[in-house]
């Protein structure tokens, strides 16, 4: 069933077009792939978000961006729903977030296969994803470590200009 | 559908799934605890970041699983009447015979090899655990899973790649790796004890079988082992009662740290 969008849904999204990332503040919840539908009917609004993270400590402030984003456009009567399945993806992530992250010097995720991918159980270390420094382009890059300063970055290294970068992990 | 929220939140309840939901919700948070004893006191800078990456992943988890399983319980008499318990009330509010973690989850952390022993036995369950939960009849049990197997993924591969490093460094570094590992051994055997709650439950979909979970966990550990270089402790002592509320004598400080505030200050927030 498709529906119609109507003139409010498209000021609502236009209105949350202008929320980001507390953390990434320049990659909209919209681009980021978190923001999962916009509903309005009667006047009630109802914004559907997902986790990055299921431990993501984002999502409360989110919702209060949302609110807030809305509120200045006289929306008050509005419900933040927060879904955990289907669990989000970094391939839900848009071309634009993906060029916002890079000039912001985060290195975008990659691209998973098409098609189901099954479930790695065991020790198959997937091959680390090869990255081109976003500050000077060099492929020559390692990762040092795995857990960076939010749950959806690791820590890299440029051995070429020796700046270190985020990566936005692939998940 | 003027009022969707109401409509949502209503449960219907399920003692059953609600005291198994339950269990996995205090495996996350009492392992997130114990990992974020390690916040300013890890190896290095990375590796403070990591661990509480891993406890963060874990209290996000426990968050759900607790929520649901306050609302799957259904109302339960409190002083000001009858109500549904929230994640706060069951993870601050209870007490120590109330949670039925398994006692794997609440070993103290020892030294960073014995952290990470503990991480490999219990992310190498977890990982075939939320993989079957994908499937669970418990549509929220099933969404959670979905979140945290891609979770999980991680810290067996950080617990991996350490309990190698170290298993297969230096003679000390071995030696303790291997100390750390006799140590918590014990303890996984509890993690594979079929109950009549999850006979029940299997029958109904919603849970995972613990035994069928076995092969899997002894295959992974004994890989990343062998990769190490360390023995497969061979002890046949096997302590069990975390699924009953019977803990180890240090769960109770653990709690003492994880509720004291709530508990001081009730409603605090910040």
């Amino acid at each position: 069933m498709t529906r119609a969008v109507s003139v409010g849904e498209r000021e609502v999204r236009e209105a949350l077009s202008a929320v980001t990332d507390p953390e990434i503040p320049v990659i909209t919840i919209a681009d980021l792939g978190i923001l999962r539908d916009v509903e309005v009917r009667d006047g009630h609004v109802t914004v559907t978000i997902t986790p990055t993270y299921s431990g993501c400590p984002a999502m409360e402030e989110i919702g209060a961006d949302v609110r807030s984003a809305l509120a200045a456009l006289g929306w008050t009567d509005v419900t933040v729903r927060t879904v955990l399945s289907p669990a989000w993806t970094t391939d839900w992530m848009s071309e634009d977030g993906r060029q916002a992250l890079r000039e912001y010097g985060i290195a975008p995720p990659g691209r998973r296969p098409a098609g189901p991918v099954p479930v790695r159980l065991g020790l198959s270390r997937p091959a680390a994803p090869v990255l081109d420094c976003p500050h000077c382009g060099s492929s020559a890059t390692e990762e040092l470590t795995r857990f960076g300063s939010t749950s959806c970055t690791s820590l890299w290294r440029c051995r070429s200009c020796r700046e270190p970068f985020a990566h936005f992990k692939q998940h | 559908m003027s009022a969707p929220a109401a409509v949502e939140t209503a449960v219907q309840p399920d003692a059953d799934t609600a005291a198994y939901v339950l269990r996995l919700g205090d495996d996350a948070l009492v392992l997130g605890q114990r990992l974020c004893e390690w916040a300013a006191r890890s190896p290095q800078l990375e590796e403070d970041v990591a661990l509480l990456n891993l406890a963060l992943d874990l209290l996000g988890q426990a968050r759900s699983l607790l929520s649901r399983a306050g609302q799957l319980a259904g109302p339960v008499d409190g002083p000001d009447g009858p109500r549904v318990r929230d994640e706060d009330d069951l993870a601050f509010l209870r007490h120590e015979r109330e949670f039925t973690n398994a006692l794997l989850v609440e070993v103290e952390n020892g030294d960073f090899g014995q952290t990470m022993a503990r991480q490999l036995l219990v992310s190498a369950w977890q990982l075939p655990l939320w993989s079957a939960l994908c499937a669970s009849t418990d549509e929220v049990l099933a969404a959670v899973a979905g979140k945290a197997v891609k979770e999980v993924d991680y810290h067996l591969d950080h617990a991996r790649t350490w309990v190698v490093r170290l298993g297969d460094g230096t003679p000390e570094s071995h030696r303790r790796m291997q100390a750390g590992l006799e140590e918590v051994w014990p303890y996984a055997g509890e993690l594979f004890e079929p109950d009549a709650l999850t006979g029940r439950l299997v029958a109904r979909g919603v849970a995972a079988d613990p035994a069928a979970l076995e092969p899997q966990w002894r295959a992974t550990v004994e890989q990343v082992l062998a990769e190490a270089g360390l023995q497969v402790p061979q002890t046949t002592w096997r302590p069990t009662g975390g699924r009953s509320g019977r803990h180890l004598t240090s769960f109770g400080y653990l709690l003492a740290e994880l509720q004291h505030l709530h508990r001081a200050h009730p409603g605090a927030t910040w």
